[in-house]
């Protein structure tokens, strides 16, 4: 796999109040639109960002959070990648928390699984104690 | 936003509500709460919920609009949704959120054909008269 190489200024966006929720997903449609995304990849990016926001703002005691989009090349393609990170009490189980339906906070318990069938790469990293951290690009089609 | 720039608009028995516009999570349980008053207080039969305006639909916004629906129901009046956009419309697909659940129409149109329909498939409410597609 070729290395991704970041190639603009990142925006990073505080993750502290709802209000937050809606200027993560004014961020990625920014970006989403200065990259060339068509509209349905647009909406894609936004909506899983916008999950993975409410996550952060959910679950996360909004410790020190936020969102870090960045335009990313990598063996010819471009796209963007956004980055949430938190320093909350991070997620026990993973397989879990990544399957349909599982949720401690009365909800669907789409966000993660919901908002990692909507890019094309996703990875996280949590542990408990040590916050959470999901990275997700979408590549330019 | 606050519920206050939600027009609720009534026509006879109906009402349209337009949802415009980013809207955060405490704005979605306030224009659901406004609606729910509404549907209570007057005698709705039929509420059309217009979504055109909305660029995004999330699983937490996708989930209060389907409550409404239910909600609105149990009330006694039915909900069509209209206007999801087509982008909306695959995102909220491939993310797996069912809104099979709910009535919807590409417009207001023919939202406002689809209640009409709806209603005349009911029993008539105490003290009203039967519609004529009802024989």
């Amino acid at each position: 796999m070729s290395a991704v190489i970041e190639v603009a200024i990142p925006t990073v966006v505080d993750i502290a109040t709802e209000a937050d929720l809606l200027r993560v997903r004014t961020a990625l449609r920014q970006h989403a639109v200065a990259a060339g995304f068509g509209i349905v990849d647009q909406t894609k990016l936004v909506t899983a960002g916008s999950e993975l926001a409410r996550n952060v703002l959910r679950y996360a005691n909004r410790a020190a959070a936020n969102l870090r989009v960045e335009a990313v090349q990598s063996a010819g393609r471009t796209g963007l990648r956004a980055v949430f990170t938190d320093q909350g009490p991070g997620i026990a189980d993973l397989d879990a928390a990544l399957g349909d339906g599982f949720s401690t906070g009365g909800t669907l318990g789409l966000g993660l699984p919901g908002a990692r069938r909507l890019v094309d790469e996703f990875d996280i990293n949590s542990a408990p104690g040590a916050g959470t951290r999901v990275a997700i690009t979408k590549w330019k089609r | 936003m606050n519920e206050a720039s939600v027009p609720i608009l009534r026509i006879g028995g109906n009402v349209l509500i337009s949802l415009q516009s980013d809207l955060d999570d405490t704005a979605v349980v306030a224009i659901e709460s406004a609606i729910m008053r509404e549907v209570s207080r007057s005698r709705t039969t039929g509420t059309l919920i217009d979504v055109s305006g909305l660029a995004m639909v999330d699983s937490f916004i996708a989930r209060v609009i389907a409550r409404m629906a239910a909600m609105t129901r149990l009330l006694g009046a039915e909900t069509v949704i209209v206007g999801i956009q087509p982008a909306v419309a695959i995102t909220l697909v491939e993310m797996g959120v069912s809104m099979a659940d709910l009535h919807t129409a590409l417009n207001a149109e023919q939202g406002m054909a689809m209640l009409q329909r709806l209603l005349d498939g009911r029993p008539a409410r105490a003290g009203e008269a039967a519609s004529p597609a009802m024989r």
